[in-house]
């Protein structure tokens, strides 16, 4: 049963809570994800993502908190909600001596409708190492399978852990493609990733998470302090190296050329999403050291 | 790179799931082929009961005959006399030892956690180890009796009495081992830890239970230890069948006493079902 359309969230999570021992992993955490919508997690190693993510997917208990995915709480999700979610995890290792094709149709026999299995290798540029035995498969190309394991079940929501970590430029370039496709055909996408470019260039939206605390939430060109985006304006002269953050760049650099000539070295700069980012956590930082 | 497929499913809700047994029989499948193509596993595990047969047959051939009358007839070769002793340790060895460290070795290398985030259901993956091990246990009794017969004249039993018995000792302690094997699989730390857990505790079994050494000749106390565990009944289980009826008279009560056999054979059964329920999980709990 889809519960599209109903106007439910495809994934909500309202003060989500935490715990190992005495150590608060996840910290009254809240947002939603919409049916169709990319989100991206961002947040350091150890800042509660792959908490959170597995929680949604069923592998932990929170403490505290509501948890949502397609309108079923994760910690009694049955098999037919696994059926319609689909989970790319971090680590992978199990390779044995399976062929990536008989491994790929081995999974799809799993599911209710699953997709057709020729078309996924195509989809992930794994045709021609079908019948490649999956520990002889290159880093990325296992990636790449382990992606088309979680979508084969045709999963309306799809959850990606890191999912180009060790890919060279060129094959992350490919990835995204393919992630941009499925987005285009209608999933639902939960993205871990360290990696800031990835979040930019796939996510509607992206979530910071520091310490377990959902620190920002909102589109990837809007999150961050309005301070960490006015542009950066650097140059040299005979004094050394300058830099002026100002809304007016072009007014700045004219009155340098005004008084001092063509300046040395000069840069405009717009503050990309990682140093918002990094702002953004160096601000969570200052804050908990200094509880108000 | 063509379009991926996203034809909507149509209402009322997605087509049902395969069923247990469709799904059960796939697995079986997948982890045989896994299985044959490791040659590793083949070697040790698959092999090793045959292997151990031709060692002990080839290497007491000159010995004369166990268990001879006064008049130096009715006794049975070496390799008669051993084999009952490898077909019980074969079925243990496929079902509890493979078992438990290969499926301590999945959950260890995450193959665990990605079955456990689709919608395989855990006893289809559990019916899937029961057909892995009843096949690769089949097919290694019938190499083991093929060289034994074939090489070593070693007589098999000759009425269907005999088979039938040999037929409900061979499947209880099939399902016993698969259900002890899945109840063992927790017991490692870790998949790297598995094989130096698991062997140990099947070896000193071994040895207990009348594999390697005589029953009838190890001291009663370790024969009364020896009786707490399953491999000493179905190692007399399979005495029953395939060594002269009049060997009986050794065995501790001086009969195969079968009815025991089956009630140890049913509570092991029981138990390693109950801590399997109990205690497998797809992923270990939170820390």
């Amino acid at each position: 049963m889809s519960d599209r359309g109903s106007g439910s969230p495809a994934v909500s999570v309202q003060r989500l809570v935490k715990r190992y021992g005495e150590r608060i992993a996840v910290d009254d955490v809240t947002f939603e994800v919409a049916h169709g919508e990319t989100v991206a997690l961002l947040g350091p190693n150890g800042a509660g993502k792959s908490t959170t993510v597995e929680i949604l997917e069923g592998y932990r208990r929170r403490d505290a908190g509501t948890v949502r995915v397609l309108g079923t709480d994760p910690a009694g999700g049955g098999l037919d909600w696994k059926a319609r979610i689909g989970v790319v995890l971090q680590s992978t290792g199990d390779a044995g001596s399976a062929r990536a094709r008989e491994q790929l149709a081995h999974f799809a026999a799993f599911y209710p409708a699953p997709r057709d299995v020729d078309e996924v290798l195509d989809a992930v540029g794994l045709a021609s190492a079908a019948r490649q035995p999956v520990r002889a498969l290159s880093g990325g190309q296992r990636r790449r399978l382990d992606v088309a394991l979680g979508i084969i079940g045709r999963p309306e929501l799809l959850f990606l852990d890191e999912p180009t970590t060790g890919f060279d430029p060129e094959a992350r370039h490919r990835f995204w493609g393919l992630i941009r496709r499925l987005k285009r055909e209608g999933t639902t996408i939960l993205l871990t990733t360290h990696d800031l470019d990835e979040a930019a260039a796939l996510s509607d939206r992206a979530a910071v998470i520091a310490g377990g605390r959902l620190v920002d939430v909102g589109p990837a060109d809007r999150i961050g302090s309005a301070g960490a985006r006015i542009p950066l304006v650097r140059w040299r002269d005979a004094r050394g190296v300058h830099e002026q953050r100002t809304k007016d760049p072009g007014r700045l650099v004219a009155s340098l050329v005004a008084t001092g000539g063509e300046p040395d070295a000069l840069e405009v700069v717009r503050p990309s999403l990682e140093e918002v980012y990094l702002d953004l956590l160096r601000s969570h930082r200052s804050r908990e050291e200094q509880p108000a | 790179m063509t379009a991926l497929d996203t034809t909507p499913l149509v209402a009322p809700g997605r087509p049902r799931r395969p069923s247990l047994v469709a799904l059960g029989l796939e697995r079986t499948r997948y982890e045989l082929r896994s299985y044959f193509r490791a040659p590793d596993a083949v070697f040790f595990a698959f092999l090793f009961p045959t292997l151990i047969f031709v060692i002990f047959a080839a290497a007491f051939s000159a010995s004369g005959t166990i268990g001879a009358g006064p008049d130096g007839r009715g006794g049975v070769t070496f390799p008669a006399y051993y084999l009952p002793g490898l077909v019980a340790s074969g079925i243990l060895l496929s079902g509890v030892q493979n078992l438990a460290i290969d499926i301590a070795g999945e959950r260890s290398d995450g193959t665990l956690q990605r079955l456990g985030g689709t919608p395989l259901p855990v006893t289809a993956y559990l019916l899937g180890k029961v057909g892995t091990v009843v096949v690769t246990a089949v097919a290694q009794l019938v190499l083991l009796l093929a060289v034994a017969h074939l090489l070593f004249g070693v007589a098999l039993p000759g009425t269907v009495a005999l088979w039938g018995r040999f037929a409900w000792i061979f499947a209880a302690s099939v399902v016993m081992s698969v259900a002890l094997g899945v109840g063992m699989s927790g017991l490692p730390r870790s998949g790297r830890s598995a094989t130096a857990v698991v062997v140990p505790i099947l070896l000193v079994l071994q040895f207990i239970s009348g594999v390697y050494f005589r029953f009838a000749e190890l001291p009663g106390w370790l024969q009364t230890v020896a009786g707490i565990f399953p491999l000493k009944w179905v190692a007399q289980g399979m005495r029953s069948v395939f060594l002269p009826e009049r060997f009986a008279v050794v065995e501790q009560t001086g009969t195969w006493d079968l009815g025991t056999a089956a009630l140890v054979i049913a509570a092991w059964t029981l138990a390693g079902l109950g801590i399997a329920l109990t205690t497998f999980r797809w992923v270990r709990k939170d820390r």
